[in-house]
């Protein structure tokens, strides 16, 4: 145990590492992509405290990251560079209120219900964004002057961007480990297991999830607003059921119940996106990418119970001559 | 509002309250009694609309064509691809964790989407509807309503009348309503639940892929048409209450209305009418307006 423990500490630190290092040898596209990624795996992640941990699969993860981006193009002046200091709050706070307000209603819910009621809930600002004035319309807005803090953080430049994005990713990994570490994530964990046992056992689960839920949103917000800042670009789709689908499909990906789950997943699904989509290793072909996509996944599901995460685990119980115990399940 | 407009949209409303009733119909099946969360259910519906494309030319080349043998065709085929894929695809799936089978039906959509367009093209196409047909009703002085939608209408109506019987009548409908009330008590009776699987996501598979055939020549068929009416038939089927028939009709009226008199009363609040229609709903009644088990 105490083996696997520090193994997989040494494996996030290493990723972690290798993603400080990689703008010194990237190139300027590499850098914006692997940004792009490590924003997904942020909101994956945020994602993850619901589903993977919490056991609340939430369908409208899109929502609460879009309103952190839209917030982020609205507040800035459009002729200077915003503050950071507070742009940044603004967004994480709208998202986590708009959150709050859909978790006491949505968590009356259960199940596949609750699915669909936060699915409604992501459409209603979906169309709000997408159909009225405020958000300007189907077209999106544009971020002219990317925030800054003072002379010391100046967003436009795409390695400060880079750097700043990464030093999210660290924490927002941190934060919620230690978060579900905690008496917090105990609770919600049990919530998971069995709810039933844990209100028997004095725990009104319902504040918990209400706090897990306003949480998250706020994580998702805080992707949208570095998504925001670095396409300087909003649009409807970040609020389209779409995204949250997609995410639901990283964590899953990835391996649900493991924080580094999400991120594994974020990465293996954008690389898989780009790699079935490269015409110089595809030519022709490329544009048919969904299809070599969506053969991975289903060769994933098939081959992997636990997702990536899982993937050591099968390869060490092949080597060792003995099946794992998930994979004769597959093959029964 | 003019009576005749009216009436137009009332006969509108029907007429995509019925069409969605049944591709939710084989939603609510799969979901309600395999418990598996079908995601791939619109790419049934949109393959079934491709086929009623590409089948026709072909049809009539051996057979000297007939709309009629294209559906029956069509549906033939629908039912061995739901047989095959139950075999294939989710077979090994029941004991795992639900939002795997997620994941499964989510790559079977891009597989399928990439397949269509591999195969038939990225194209919009139009499907004629059969010459007897395609003649209008006059309705009132200046209206009139295309005779081709009434036998939509009509078919669907005819087919939720038949899965109604089948359901309350007959011995496979009894044991399909056990198998979603209770599955190892079902199994402990003897029954094989395994084939009953594969039966049922046939048929879901059918009617999804019918329901896709009859609506091509007025919808047009289109990539992508999919997955515009597979989020909407879950709002049907949560709102119906997961695994009732009598729900998911209902709610596909329902949905039916709410969503063409909005275009018509309130076109700028259109597209989220039906979105506040199902919050509503499941706030007020969390497991839907019907609850089976």
């Amino acid at each position: 145990m105490d083996k696997l423990f520090t193994g997989k500490f040494l494996f996030t630190g290493l990723v972690f590492a290798g993603l400080a290092l990689y703008p010194f040898i990237g190139s300027s596209y590499g850098l914006d992509l692997v940004s792009k990624i490590m924003i997904y795996a942020i909101l994956a992640m945020s994602l993850e405290l619901l589903v993977g941990s919490t056991g609340l699969v939430c369908f409208g993860q899109a929502a609460f990251f879009g309103i952190g981006a839209y917030i982020a193009v609205l507040f800035s002046p459009e002729s200077e560079s915003a503050n950071l200091l507070w742009l940044l709050p603004a967004s994480i706070l709208a998202a986590a209120v708009y959150a709050l307000f859909v978790g006491a209603l949505s968590l009356r819910t259960k199940g596949v219900y609750f699915i669909m009621v936060t699915l409604a809930f992501a459409q209603m600002a979906y169309y709000v964004v997408h159909d009225t004035k405020l958000g300007g319309g189907t077209d999106g807005i544009y971020l002219y002057f990317k925030p800054i803090l003072g002379s010391v953080l100046d967003l436009n430049n795409p390695k400060t961007l880079y750097f700043f994005t990464w030093v999210f990713l660290v924490w927002t990994f941190v934060f919620l480990a230690m978060l579900l570490r905690s008496h917090f994530g105990r609770v919600l964990a049990g919530i998971r297991i069995n709810e039933q046992r844990m209100r028997a056992s004095g725990f009104s689960t319902y504040p918990y999830k209400l706090a897990a839920f306003t949480t998250s949103g706020g994580i998702a917000g805080l992707a949208g607003f570095l998504f925001a800042v670095k396409d300087g670009f909003v649009n409807p789709e970040m609020m389209s059921w779409h995204l949250s689908g997609a995410l639901l499909i990283m964590i899953i990906l990835g391996g649900l119940g493991h924080l580094r789950g999400a991120i594994i997943g974020a990465f293996a699904f954008v690389f898989l996106q780009e790699f079935f989509k490269s015409s110089a290793i595809f030519g022709e072909f490329a544009k048919h990418w969904q299809l070599g996509l969506g053969f991975t996944i289903i060769a994933c599901v098939a081959l992997l119970p636990k997702g990536l995460v899982g993937l050591p685990e099968v390869l060490r119980k092949r080597l060792d001559g003995s099946r794992p115990r998930d994979a004769q399940v597959v093959l029964k | 509002m003019d009576f005749s407009i009216f009436l137009i949209q009332c006969l509108n409303s029907l007429q995509y309250g019925l069409l969605l009733f049944l591709v939710a119909m084989g939603l609510t099946l799969i979901f309600g009694i395999m418990g598996v969360i079908n995601l791939a259910h619109g790419s049934f519906y949109m393959i079934g609309a491709y086929m009623a494309y590409a089948l026709s030319p072909i049809v009539a080349s051996t057979f000297g064509g007939g709309f009629f043998s294209v559906l029956v065709i069509g549906l033939v085929l629908a039912v061995i691809l739901g047989y095959f894929l139950e075999w294939a695809f989710f077979s090994f799936l029941y004991e795992r964790d639900h939002l795997q089978q997620v994941l499964m039906t989510y790559g079977l959509i891009l597989v399928f989407e990439e397949l269509r367009s591999l195969l038939v093209g990225d194209d919009v196409h139009g499907v004629q509807a059969p010459d007897f047909l395609a003649g209008v009703i006059p309705l009132g002085d200046l209206m009139t309503y295309p005779v081709y939608r009434l036998f939509i209408s009509a078919i669907c109506l005819l087919l939720a009348l038949g899965m109604y019987y089948i359901f309350t009548r007959t011995r496979l409908g009894m044991m399909i309503r056990a198998g979603s009330t209770n599955r190892e008590m079902v199994q402990s009776l003897g029954i094989d639940i395994k084939l009953l699987y594969r039966i049922v996501f046939a048929a879901g598979v059918a009617l999804a892929a019918f329901a896709g055939m009859i609506s091509a020549p007025v919808s047009t068929v289109y990539p992508g048409m999919g997955n515009q009416v597979l989020i909407i038939c879950f709002v049907v089927v949560v709102i119906g209450g997961i695994g009732s028939i009598r729900g998911a009709f209902l709610a596909a009226m329902l949905i039916g209305f709410v969503d063409t008199f909005g275009k018509v009363l309130l076109p700028e609040a259109a597209g989220v009418l039906v979105y506040v229609l199902m919050a509503l709903i499941l706030l007020w009644k969390p497991d839907g307006l019907f609850k089976t088990s």
